[in-house]
């Protein structure tokens, strides 16, 4: 490995850039064989420019506009298997539509880069934000970081390649940016000159490629004898990820001079009440944080990046000593004992001796404004809850009831 | 009559939900003609309301003529799937007039196996597809029906695939009427539509429709009347004339019939079975 260097100021090229674009442009530093795809809003964006590239010739790849998601993950996965360094994009239905092979190339250990405009399901159609998509693929293996701007969603994106290819891993990866709110809005993104991301990231080395000189067999049958074994495996896979990813991010770091972590923290030390959140709401709960604080309530911000694997240690240890933590999360888990973001807090939580309460408010579904007053609507009733000892298990913020 | 611009009430508003209007397609769109040309159909062949119907429709443009137009029970799915759930319909309420429509990207790309194992199975459905020949909803990407060379956002170059001629495809795969109109040809696609509607089987009427937004701007294509003028200009199929292979071009796109025959009907065979079993 090339030692990484700082690289000066004067050879970071900044351009205001959509989340979609962001990634778009990521990718094309990333040396891409192999794209498959198929549109979806909001995701769109992504292979269109990325398809501008390729036939412009500034990218080697071949990009192959398939006829559904399920055959552009299927065609990442072929790819992938002959070794290839692959990427696709999708959204929402697109995503559901992908499902059966999400498995197979987690299963089949692809390091395939996913990037997804975080998109509500049907029915009834819409096409804005929410995360019920992504939180439905959580059990799928595949890596999840949600990110919160578009440099981050660019950053995270070139970090991805590192982090699934790594043999330590060789696992697919989720790069999540919220549909419409960072993947139509224009920021300013600081991009990397093409030979230092081909430094950072080489070239994929793939451990078991499909080679007619040296033939092997992948994914045939494996019953009561040996399927174990493999899900044992992939379990263990996934467990190598934080230390990879620290790994790939301080690298990233030196590079750049950012990292993000697995989360972020914003004033949680002396927090009485935390907020849990993660992806643009993030954003916004920083600030009514900061506003807050100016009124002297003792409130943080923790926001989530990586869902999966799901940092339980590191949150608990940071959110110990609150009173409350307050968690904000855009999707329903319909009949569960939790939604999605508060149930792994809550098991994360649970081995506490003392646990802060938590309370868990479902926003913004469908692509529903999610604006300061909503969080500090879910903070002033968190406090209301504190007094009281008890809360409900989950309540939903900015709907007609 | 006050003035020259007042008519009597438009014949297709009585199926129209008039709360739903206007509709949400680009100055210009063929799916207008599309609406005009099934409800004249319908009215044609003595339905005064759309309650003997159920509609299903999925993705894209096309799949907005149904709903939430139409009054009448309409089922608004997924990508791809809409005729999979037509079947589902058909099978548990028979007696009503199954009619799926939608888009070219919807019924034959990512729902292309729904569409060619429907009109194998030969399911009593009529299926109307608008053909754009694009993605029109999503801004213009390549599809299975982008002719060869085009430029589209994703083949800004030129498409180096073939398109699928959807017609002979159905055709071939057992339907047992389809029809291939334009949007230029409302009348003859309506009759076709009203043969459709009456086949015992599965009908398939293909009506190419203009995409001035999409299609026209990405491939030169021009606008609504450059698009018009370009369907006028389409051969028309001799009665009888043998189907054959043939890829389909711009200028090489034959319109017509290209099936009308009876055939066993699936649910007609699934309760034959039963009574069989019985
Ligand atoms: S994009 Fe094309 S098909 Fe869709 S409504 Fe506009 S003109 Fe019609």
């Amino acid at each position: 490995m090339t030692a990484v260097k700082k690289i000066p100021k004067d050879d970071v090229v900044i351009e205001g850039l959509t989340g979609d674009a962001a990634i778009a442009h990521a990718l094309k530093q990333c040396d891409v064989d192999v794209l498959a795809a198929y549109p979806i809003t909001p995701q769109t964006i992504i292979v269109e420019d990325f398809q501008k590239f390729a036939a412009d010739g500034e990218v080697k790849t071949k990009v192959i506009p398939v006829e559904s998601e399920h055959s552009a993950m299927s065609a990442c996965v072929g790819a992938s298997a002959a070794g290839a360094r692959v990427a696709t994009a999708t959204a929402s239905a697109g995503l559901a539509l992908m499902w059966e092979i999400l498995y197979c190339a987690a299963s089949m250990r692809m390091p395939i880069v996913l990037t997804i405009a975080n998109r509500a399901l049907s029915a009834p159609i819409n096409i804005h934000n929410d995360h019920s998509d992504s939180y439905g693929a959580r059990d799928s293996g595949f890596i999840q970081i949600y990110t919160q701007s578009c440099q981050e969603a660019y950053d995270t994106t070139i970090m991805a390649f590192k982090i699934a290819e790594d043999h330590d891993v060789l696992l697919p990866i989720m790069v999540c940016i919220d549909g419409f709110i960072l993947s139509h809005n224009v920021e300013r993104v600081e991009m990397l000159p093409d030979d230092a991301v081909a430094d950072f990231l080489g070239i994929r080395e793939p451990v078991q490629p499909l080679d007619p000189n040296n033939p092997i067999t992948m994914g045939p049958l494996a019953l009561t004898d040996y399927y174990f074994e493999f899900k044992e495996q992939q379990d263990r896979a996934i467990k190598n990820v934080p230390d990879i990813f620290k790994r790939v991010e301080a690298e990233f770091e030196k590079m750049t001079g950012r990292s993000y972590g697995m989360f972020e923290t914003h004033k949680t030390e002396d927090a009485d009440i935390i907020i849990l959140t993660h992806s643009t709401a993030g954003g916004t709960a920083k600030v009514v944080a900061d506003t807050l604080r100016e009124q002297g309530e003792k409130v943080g911000v923790v926001r989530l990046r990586m869902f999966r694997p799901f940092p339980s240690e590191e949150i608990a240890e940071v959110v110990k000593n609150a009173k409350a933590v307050a968690v904000f999360e855009k999707c329903l888990s319909f009949g569960g004992a939790g939604n999605p973001l508060a149930m792994e807090l809550r098991t994360a939580l649970y081995h506490l001796a003392e646990r802060p309460m938590v309370t868990d408010f479902v926003i913004g579904l469908g692509g529903r404004d999610v604006p300061p007053t909503t969080f500090v609507e879910g903070y002033e009733k968190t406090k209301e809850y504190l007094k009281k000892g008890e809360a409900p298990s989950y309540e939903t913020l900015g709907v007609r009831k | 009559m006050d003035t020259l611009t007042s008519s009597e009430k438009h014949f297709a508003l009585q199926y129209l939900r008039e709360e739903a209007l206007p509709s949400p397609f680009c100055p210009g769109c063929g799916n207008g003609i599309t609406v005009n040309a099934f409800l004249k159909a319908v009215k044609d062949l003595g339905h005064e309301d759309l309650s003997g119907f159920a509609f299903v429709s999925g993705i894209g443009c096309g799949a907005w003529i149904p709903s939430p137009h139409f009054k009448g029970d309409t089922l608004h799915t997924t990508h791809g799937r809409a005729i999979a759930f037509a079947t589902g319909l058909k099978v548990a309420r028979p007696e009503l007039k199954v009619v799926v429509i939608s888009g070219d990207g919807d019924l034959a790309a990512i729902g292309g196996n729904h569409l060619i194992h429907a009109a194998r199975r030969n399911i009593d459905m009529t299926v109307i597809c608008s053909n754009n020949f694009i993605y029109g909803m999503t801004g213009g990407q390549v599809a299975p029906t982008t002719f060869t060379g085009d430029r589209t956002t994703t083949s800004p170059y030129g498409n180096p695939e073939r398109p699928f001629d959807l017609a002979r495809l159905v055709a071939a795969a057992g339907a047992s009427y389809v029809a291939r109109w334009t949007t230029a040809h409302p009348n003859q696609a309506s009759r076709a539509i009203k043969k459709a509607l009456q086949t015992k089987g599965f009908s398939f009427v293909e009506i190419l429709s203009q995409c001035p937004t999409a299609y026209g701007r990405r491939t030169k294509a021009g606008d609504a009347v450059d698009m018009i003028q370009w369907f006028k200009s389409l051969p028309i199929r001799k009665r009888d004339e043998e189907a054959g292979y043939c890829v389909p071009t711009k200028q090489a796109h034959d319109l017509g019939e290209f099936v009308d025959r009876e055939d066993t009907e699936f649910t007609e065979a699934l309760k034959a079975m039963v009574r069989k079993v019985e």
